[in-house]
């Protein structure tokens, strides 16, 4: 790959590190425990993901996060000794990030 | 033109030459021989988890609000949450700690200590999480 592609890949597979580690355990608290602790009611919950400003949170943590899992588990193709596998496990997982970011951007504009 | 078939030969010659490199043969499990190993294979399995959180973060901004209020409460959604949770966690620390070799600061001819710098990224990821926990349990509970 071109070194200038490789820098591109892994500038997004960086960027979505930095988003899930800082971003991740929160928003996972939210949605996972805070209705069946108490915190707050699923209707409220409901209601503030119909927030653009929310919506545009979660484009961000959908998109760059995804990025970098297709960077990691493209790579990790190699790491379990499926080199020749390079191409099409890239193709799949960045396909996948591709698509997953087009979906929530649609998600996102359908929503406002 | 000549210059272009001088490029295509080279490039065919090269091509044979990668083909007859020596390939040291590499056992599919040697990531389970040492512990630190492991442990890089489990930072690198996180990737799955923070990528199904994030399809699941897109599933969550089409749900109809009866299916919405199904996925983000009860016991099963608690137990998925809780692992992917730990996993999370896994990589933010495996992350943070990273941060001091990729970002080098210098405050004038000293290199900014990169324990302090760590810490700080510590500090910073646990103000913004409590932050976003009880701007969530502001606005979407009492406070709206």
């Amino acid at each position: 790959m071109p070194r200038s592609k490789e820098v591109f890949w892994w500038s997004l597979f960086s960027a979505g590190g930095v988003v899930s580690a800082f971003f991740f355990p929160a928003t996972i608290i939210i949605t996972g425990l805070a209705v069946t602790l108490g915190w707050v009611t699923a209707e409220d919950l409901h209601a503030l993901v119909q927030n653009p400003l929310v919506r545009l949170y979660l484009f961000v943590l959908i998109s760059l996060p995804l990025f970098h899992a297709a960077h990691r588990l493209s790579h990790l193709t190699i790491d379990l000794g499926l080199a020749h596998a390079r191409r099409p496990s890239a193709i799949v997982c960045y396909g996948a990030a591709i698509v997953g970011t087009l979906l929530a951007a649609v998600g996102v504009i359908t929503g406002l | 033109m000549s210059q272009v078939q001088s490029h295509d030969s080279e490039s065919s010659a090269r091509g044979d030459h990668a083909a007859r490199l020596y390939h040291q043969p590499w056992p599919s499990d040697w990531w389970l021989r040492r512990a630190s190993f492991t442990l890089f294979m489990i930072r690198e399995i996180t990737a799955v988890f923070v990528g199904g959180y994030a399809i699941f973060l897109l599933v969550l901004l089409f749900l109809p609000a009866g299916a919405f209020q199904a996925a983000v409460q009860g016991p099963v959604s608690a137990f998925m949450h809780v692992i992917v949770l730990v996993m999370a966690l896994y990589h933010t620390v495996t992350w943070l700690n990273l941060t001091p070799k990729v970002l080098v600061v210098w405050r004038g001819e000293e290199r900014v200590n990169p324990i302090l710098l760590t810490a700080a990224h510590y500090v910073g990821w646990i103000v913004l999480s409590l932050v976003i926990v009880g701007l969530v349990v502001f606005l979407a509970g009492g406070g709206a």
